[in-house]
């Protein structure tokens, strides 16, 4: 009876945690998403991780998006233990993109394309479990994606 | 019915290179028809990856990825007859997908 209850316990306390783990893994995208500066949604994503500028990631992005309704947007990198890549978008409504979460069966290379209503700083951010790692790039747009 | 995700890829040195494409309005709900009325935000707000039915890859996509999603990404460890597959989900909840058999 005791055992029972143990075990019970026991397995009630690993269903909790086992609900509340992807969500430290994860942060809350859907608040990254309606943030509407990217600073908002950098702190909603990734709390107080430090942040770098690492060269490390290969970003690319055009200088000049002669379209802004189609932007070609790929990021890669060889940075080890890579959980997540987001694109942000600083000058857009909502600066967050999109968010890639990368299993360690997927590799850190994903290609994309985004909407730009203006010319901005196009950012990439590479998460790894104790760091986020960032390149960006001032993308000029010469016509805007945004009913422009 | 919304249509499949178009799928094509190949495996390279056990390395699947995957791109796919979602048909799909991605309005942002800022646009307005030619009437005037504001046209409602009707976006894809996740995409799974799938090999052999295990998720190797997701993504979260706001309504500012470009209409008609292009998405192409790498999967590691894949021998030919391995399947590769692609689903979305809307935010009115319309779902597609798309797969693919690696050669």
């Amino acid at each position: 009876m005791n055992i029972n209850r143990r075990k019970w316990l026991g397995s009630m306390l690993a269903l909790g945690g086992a609900a509340l783990l992807p969500m430290r893994l994860f942060a809350d995208t859907a608040a990254a998403f309606k943030a509407t500066s990217a600073d908002v949604a950098l702190k909603e994503l990734f709390g107080d991780l430090p942040m770098e500028e690492s060269s490390e990631i290969n970003f690319k992005v055009p200088d000049i998006a002669e379209n802004g309704a189609v932007v070609p947007v790929s990021v890669s990198t060889d940075i080890e233990g890579v959980q997540s890549i987001t694109i942000m978008v600083d000058e857009n409504p909502n600066p967050m993109s999109a968010s890639f979460n990368i299993s360690p069966d997927a590799i850190a290379d994903i290609s994309t394309r985004v909407k730009m209503g203006k010319s901005s700083k196009v950012r990439a951010l590479v998460r790894t479990p104790d760091k986020v790692y960032v390149a960006s790039q001032e993308v000029k747009v010469t016509i805007g994606g945004c009913g422009g | 019915m919304a249509a499949q995700v178009k799928i094509r890829g190949k495996l390279k040195d056990g390395v699947a290179q995957v791109k796919s494409l979602m048909p799909h309005p991605m309005e942002t709900g800022t646009q307005r028809d030619p009437a005037g009325n504001l046209i409602p935000a009707h976006y894809i707000d996740k995409v799974t990856c799938y090999r052999n039915d295990q998720e190797v890859l997701s993504a979260d996509f706001g309504a500012s990825v470009s209409k008609d999603p292009y998405f192409a990404f790498k999967v590691k460890n894949c021998s030919p007859g391995d399947v590769i597959k692609v689903t979305w989900v809307d935010n009115k909840g319309e779902t597609s997908s798309g797969e693919l058999v690696l050669k």
